[in-house]
């Protein structure tokens, strides 16, 4: 009897979940089947859901037209480089505040907390001008400076969280048996580190490519990331929805792989350590 | 039992990143503060004139102001609303026994990797075109007018679109909140003759009311600067109908080169988000020295 009621409550939770996710995941399904249809398919009512001629044409007009393959360079270095450059301002700051905190070490946290509030359209005017009269704007250099500085604060906190949780006990019997510092860090912490400094970086790669507010104002063509291409297909040209789809597809697919593989980070990083 | 040269170095380590969060934070904000006195439109050349507290005046005053404040707080409001009372059933639903759940966790949370100018475009031509869309279609095929989106109800298209990226996020805390739940007391409390509803109620709830106060202040932060999905979709058009307070300074800033109003505005936007930023630091603060 019991039995038969946990089966039924299996059966009933896994049709109610499967329904809510289909339902979920159902407009970047949509999306990926709209690529591979025609124009005319793509626009037709009723529309078709599988059973139509499959092409993948949309995918090269998409690289003709707007040329795809230089702004997912663009995205590539510019996701890359300040991720990269904001773990190495990071890695020793989270490091010090870990392993030798002080009285104010709480306080230095919560106020690298609180720039990450300050809400980027506050500053938009000044970062402009100054790009402006630097000639940032438009540059990947640019770019990556303001990516950098916007995310640091996420990164050295998830790297706090991540470096805490490494037993100090260690620490301190490799100094008894004599490790200098330089030693220590390599053979003993960076081992350890590894899993959070993996998940810390996949998390700000994710973060950094979505981003739309800064790349949006500062960039035009040049520099432009795919957010910016894909913003460039807002305004309608004849048909153009099979196109809008491949272009998206390309876009989303690299980082929806990386972000389902750093899926159990994300809530970890993304309140601070608030949720575990 | 630190020597003094470990904390030497610990705070030579801890410098760099002081140091340029500091010069992040104080620089654009001095220089906001500065512009937000002047007359200044890059428009008029270089001419700027110290007018005091004149913007401000002309920003809070403006209609658009008010119109994309409420604007603003129609947004994060109904979005909060919806994704948590949306979250919860979910988180609930994930966390019983379901076959395939890790495929399924998978579906839930895609939405939230995809970036905001794809999932806006995507959900205004695909699914809400009023004539070729998906929802008008389905509309069509129970005998229902379409809705035209986008001049009907524009803000609600908004937030329907925010409202699915952001779904994802509030269900995974809360599902994480619930993974960490004493199983033994929800089985003490259904040994003790306890209705799932009041063990939902007198239980889980309780449980979960530090993590929805994380997913609300978490949320508001980003809610607060939402740009790039009217950006792409109305413009804040028709009229003001879709313009918050990020795109008002934006277009302020960008389409009229006003930079006196905009950095008025900027600090506006500034003091909304800090009075949210102090409740969360509070929280986060709390639980670092737990």
């Amino acid at each position: 009897m019991a039995r038969m009621a946990t089966n039924r409550r299996v059966a009933i939770s896994t049709v109610g979940a499967w329904l809510a996710g289909f339902l979920i995941f159902f407009p970047i399904l949509w999306m990926v089947l709209t690529s591979f249809k025609t124009e005319l398919e793509a626009f037709a009512i009723p529309p078709s859901f599988l059973f139509f001629h499959w092409t993948t044409e949309n995918y090269a007009t998409v690289q003709e037209r707007s040329d795809y393959i230089h702004h997912a360079l663009n995205s590539i270095i510019i996701a890359g480089g300040s991720t990269l450059i904001a773990l190495l301002i990071a890695i020793p700051a989270a490091w010090s505040m870990a392993f030798s905190p002080t009285k104010r070490t709480k306080d230095v946290l919560l106020w690298m907390l609180s720039t990450k509030m300050m809400p980027p359209v506050g500053v938009l005017v000044p970062i402009y001008l100054i790009w402006r009269d630097f000639g940032l704007l438009d540059s990947l250099t640019g770019l990556v400076i303001i990516l950098c500085l916007g995310n640091l604060p996420i990164v050295i906190w998830m790297l706090f969280t991540y470096f805490k949780e490494i037993p100090k006990d260690i620490l301190e019997a490799a100094r008894m048996d004599g490790a200098t510092i330089g030693r220590e860090l390599i053979y003993v912490l960076t081992p350890m580190a590894i899993p959070g400094l993996a998940s810390t970086l996949l998390l700000n790669l994710i973060l950094a490519w979505n981003e739309a507010f800064w790349t949006l104002n500062l960039s035009t063509l040049n520099a432009a990331p795919l957010t910016v291409f894909i913003a460039s297909y807002s305004s309608p040209e004849g048909l153009f929805w099979a196109k809008l789809s491949a272009a998206s597809t390309l876009a989303i697919a690299p980082i929806l792989v990386l972000g389902w593989f750093s899926q159990r980070q994300l809530v970890r990083g993304l309140t601070f350590g608030a949720v575990k | 039992m630190a020597t003094r040269q470990t904390q030497l170095l610990a705070r030579t380590l801890l410098t760099p990143a002081v140091a340029l969060l500091f010069v992040w934070m104080i620089v654009p904000l001095a220089l906001t503060i500065y512009f937000s006195t002047l007359h200044y439109n890059l428009l008029d050349g270089d001419t700027q004139q110290f007018v005091g507290l004149e913007n401000f005046r002309y920003f809070l005053t403006d209609p658009a102001f008010l119109a994309s404040l409420q604007n603003t707080l129609v947004l994060v409001g109904s979005v909060l609303g919806l994704t948590i009372l949306l979250g919860i059933p979910l988180a609930l639903l994930l966390d019983q026994p379901v076959i395939g759940r890790s495929f399924v966790r998978l579906m839930v949370i895609a939405p939230f990797f995809v970036m905001p100018t794809v999932s806006a475009l995507v959900w205004k031509n695909l699914l809400m075109h009023p004539v070729s869309g998906l929802f008008a279609w389905i509309a069509k095929s129970f005998g229902l007018t379409p809705i035209d989106w986008f001049n009907d109800a524009p803000l609600f298209a908004i937030i329907l679109i925010v409202t699915w990226q952001w779904l994802p996020f509030a269900t995974l805390i809360l599902l994480t909140a619930l993974q960490s739940l004493d199983e033994e007391q929800k089985e003490a409390a259904e040994m003790d003759g306890a209705r799932a509803l009041s063990t939902f109620v007198y239980i889980t709830l309780p449980h979960l009311a530090r993590p929805i106060t994380v997913v609300i202040l978490i949320e508001t932060i980003f809610l607060l600067t939402v740009f790039a999905e009217i950006f792409v979709t109305t413009g804040g058009g028709p009229g003001l109908q879709t313009t918050n307070i990020a795109f008002l300074i934006y277009s302020q800033a960008l389409i009229q080169y006003d930079i006196g109003s905009a950095s008025a505005g900027g600090l506006v936007a500034v003091v909304i988000a800090n009075i949210v930023a102090f409740f969360l630091v509070r929280i986060v603060g709390r639980n670092l020295e737990a």
